[in-house]
C-alpha cells in the first residue's frame, strides 16, 4: 500500500457498463444502463428512494445477477478488457452490539487464508495498520466494529476497499448518519485516495449539494439513466424538481471542490438524455 | 482406542469414572461440546440461531422417515433429511417473500408436525421420546467414532474455510466485491449446521441441542475482545459445562443434555454481569 506513486493516471482506462440490467424476482429494477467511467473520475448517482441506486452497486459487486456487461477497458483497448477489481464501501452495516469482531479480524479474514481464530500473522497486521493509516484510522485496529462511530466505521471500510487497490471504487451513501466533521474527513480522504490511486469512483448520495461539490459528473437514476452530465448542469435540469420536489437555481449550485481532481472530462462520449423521463 | 480411554478415565479419582457408560459418555461429551461450541460461534455471528433451532426440531422428521422406511439405522435418513432441509432453508432465506423468521417458522411448523404425525401413528410416539431429551449415557463406541469424525470435519473446515465463512456473513455485497463465493459459502454453512445438528441430536436431545450450540458462544461474546478470544472461550465454556453437566446428571439422576444446558445458562448469567 505504500507504493501509491507506482500507479499513475493514464486517463485512458475506462469502466464500461453496456445494456446493464437487474431484475429482482420477475420485477426489472434497472434497465438499459449504459455508462462509461474514466479512471480518476468521480461520478455521483442521485435518484429517489427505490430508484435502484443500491441495486446497481450490489449488481456491480457481483452480489446480484445482472444482464448486459461490465468491463474494465485498459487504455481504450477493448480486446484487452478484463473483469474489474472493485472496492466497495457498504451503505450501513448492521453490527450487533455484542459482536466481538474487531477491525483487525475483518481485515485478516479478508486478506489472509490463515484462520482468524488462530491469531494474526505479523505481515497481515503490518499491512492492515499501513492501510488504516491511509485513512487516519490506524489507532482503531484493535477496536471492535460494534464500538466505533459510524464515521470511523466508514473510514475503516474505505481502507479495506483500497486493499488491494481497486480500479473502481463504489461508495453507497458512505456518509449517511455521519456527523458534519466526519463527513468532511471522509470526503477529504476520498479526494486524496482518488489522486493517489487514480480511482474511478461511483458515489451514491442523498445529499445532492454535497455530491455536487465533490463529483465531476452526476447521474440522475430512476430505473434507467434519466440525466447525465456535470453536476452544475444536472442540478438545473427540470427533472430534478419533478423527481425530488425541489430544484436548484444557478447561484445555488455549490462550487466544485478544488481538491477534486477533475481533469478527465470528455474522453468518452456520455449518453446525454436531458429530456423528460420515459 | 476405547480400551485405552477406559483405562485412562478409570484413573480419575471419582466414583463415577469407574462406570463404563460414564467413561464413554465423558469421551462423547469431550467430542460433542467443542463441535457445537465452534459451530455455534459462527451461527451466532450470522444471526442464524433461530434457523439452527428449526433444524434441531426438524431432525424428528428425518427420524420418522427412517422409521417408516424400516431402516435399521435411522441416522442415515436423519442426516440425509438434514441436508435436504439445509438446502430448503437456504433457498427460503434467500428467496422467500416472507420475512426470514416467518419463513423459517413456517418450514419448521410443517416439517415438525409431519414428523410427529408419522411417529405417532398407532399411538407409538413414546418409544421415540429418548430423542427429545437425548441419551448420551448409552452411546456406543460407534457413536463415539461418529462424533470424532464430525470433530475432525469441523476442525478441517475451521482451518481451511473459516475466514471465508466469517467474512461472507459480515456483509454480502462487500464479500462479493472481494471475490468471495458468497452463495456457495452460505449454502455450505447451512448444510453444515444441518448435518452437525442431526448427527449430535440423538445424544444431546433435540429439545436442547440448539442451546448447546448457542449458549457457549453467547457467553463468550460477553467477555471476548476479539474473534480469537471469542472462539477459544466458547470452546472452553462448552467443554466445562459438558463435564459439569455430565457429572451432576450422574448424581442427580437427570437427563444429561438438559443438565449441561442448565450449567451453561448459569455461566451465561455470570458472564453477563462481567460484560465488557
Amino acid at each position: 500500500m505504500n507504493n501509491s506513486g507506482s500507479i499513475r493516471s493514464c486517463g485512458e482506462c475506462c469502466t464500461r457498463l453496456v445494456n446493464f440490467g437487474v431484475s429482482l424476482g420477475s420485477k426489472p429494477v434497472l434497465d438499459h444502463i449504459d455508462l462509461h467511467m474514466h479512471c480518476g473520475e468521480l461520478t455521483a448517482i442521485i435518484g429517489p428512494n427505490g430508484a435502484g441506486k443500491t441495486t446497481l452497486l450490489r449488481a456491480m459487486t457481483g452480489d446480484l445477477p445482472h444482464t448486459g456487461s461490465l468491463r474494465f477497458i485498459h487504455r481504450g483497448n477493448i480486446e484487452n478488457s478484463k473483469p474489474l477489481r472493485i472496492g466497495y464501501v457498504p451503505q450501513r452495516i448492521e453490527i450487533d452490539s455484542t459482536s466481538p469482531t474487531t477491525v483487525m479480524d475483518m481485515f485478516a479474514s479478508s486478506l489472509s487464508r490463515w484462520p482468524v481464530w488462530l491469531g494474526t500473522r505479523a505481515s497481515v497486521h503490518h499491512k492492515t495498520r499501513e492501510c488504516l493509516a491511509l485513512v487516519g484510522a490506524d489507532e482503531l485496529i484493535n477496536r471492535k466494529l460494534a464500538e466505533i462511530s459510524i464515521g470511523q466505521l466508514q473510514r475503516v471500510f474505505l481502507a479495506l476497499a483500497l486493499i488491494p487497490v481497486p480500479e473502481l471504487l463504489l461508495l453507497d451513501e458512505p456518509v449517511s448518519g455521519v456527523d458534519r466533521a466526519g463527513m468532511e474527513l471522509f470526503y477529504q480522504t476520498v479526494s486524496r485516495m482518488r489522486k493517489d490511486f487514480d480511482l474511478s469512483i461511483l458515489l451514491v448520495s442523498h445529499d445532492l449539494a454535497a455530491a455536487a461539490r465533490v463529483a465531476d459528473r452526476m447521474i440522475l437514476l430512476n430505473r434507467s439513466v434519466l440525466c447525465d452530465g456535470p453536476p452544475g448542469e444536472v442540478l438545473l435540469n427540470p427533472l430534478i424538481r419533478s423527481t425530488f420536489g425541489f430544484g436548484f437555481t444557478a447561484d445555488e449550485i455549490p462550487e466544485h471542490d478544488p481538491r477534486g481532481n477533475s481533469l478527465l472530462h470528455d474522453r468518452c462520449q456520455w449518453p446525454r438524455e436531458g429530456s423528460g423521463p420515459a | 482406542m476405547i480400551t485405552f480411554w477406559s483405562e485412562l478415565a478409570g484413573l480419575l479419582p471419582f466414583e463415577w469414572a469407574h462406570y463404563g457408560f460414564m467413561q464413554n459418555a465423558l469421551l462423547a461429551v469431550l467430542l460433542v461440546t467443542p463441535i457445537l461450541a465452534l459451530l455455534g460461534c459462527l451461527v451466532v455471528n450470522n444471526q442464524m440461531a433461530f434457523l439452527s433451532e428449526a433444524m434441531g426440531h426438524s431432525t424428528l422428521t428425518g427420524l420418522a422417515i427412517g422409521v417408516l422406511l424400516g431402516l435399521r439405522e435411522p441416522m442415515a435418513s436423519v442426516i440425509g433429511f438434514a441436508v435436504v432441509l439445509g438446502i430448503l432453508m437456504f433457498l427460503m432465506r434467500r428467496y422467500s417473500a416472507a420475512p426470514p423468521d416467518t419463513a423459517i417458522a413456517l418450514v419448521m411448523a410443517c416439517v415438525v408436525s409431519l414428523g410427529v404425525v408419522l411417529l405417532s401413528r398407532g399411538g407409538g410416539f413414546a418409544k421415540f421420546s429418548s430423542y427429545l431429551i437425548g441419551d448420551i449415557l448409552t452411546i456406543s463406541p460407534r457413536g463415539i467414532l461418529g462424533l470424532a469424525g464430525l470433530l475432525v470435519l469441523i476442525l478441517l473446515v475451521w482451518v481451511f474455510l473459516f475466514n471465508s465463512l466469517f467474512f461472507v456473513h459480515l456483509n454480502r455485497p462487500l464479500a462479493a466485491s472481494r471475490g468471495f463465493p458468497v452463495r456457495r459459502m452460505e449454502l455450505f454453512f447451512t448444510i453444515l449446521v444441518a448435518v452437525v445438528v442431526a448427527t449430535a441430536m440423538p445424544w444431546v436431545g433435540l429439545l436442547v441441542i440448539n442451546s448447546m450450540l448457542i449458549i457457549p458462544a453467547a457467553t463468550s461474546r460477553n467477555l471476548a475482545r476479539n474473534t480469537r478470544q471469542y472462539i477459544l472461550l466458547a470452546v472452553i465454556v462448552g467443554i466445562l459445562c459438558g463435564i459439569l453437566g455430565l457429572v451432576s446428571s450422574f448424581y442427580w439422576d437427570t437427563a444429561t443434555g438438559a443438565t449441561i444446558v442448565l450449567w451453561s445458562c448459569g455461566f451465561y448469567a455470570i458472564s453477563a454481569l462481567f460484560r465488557r
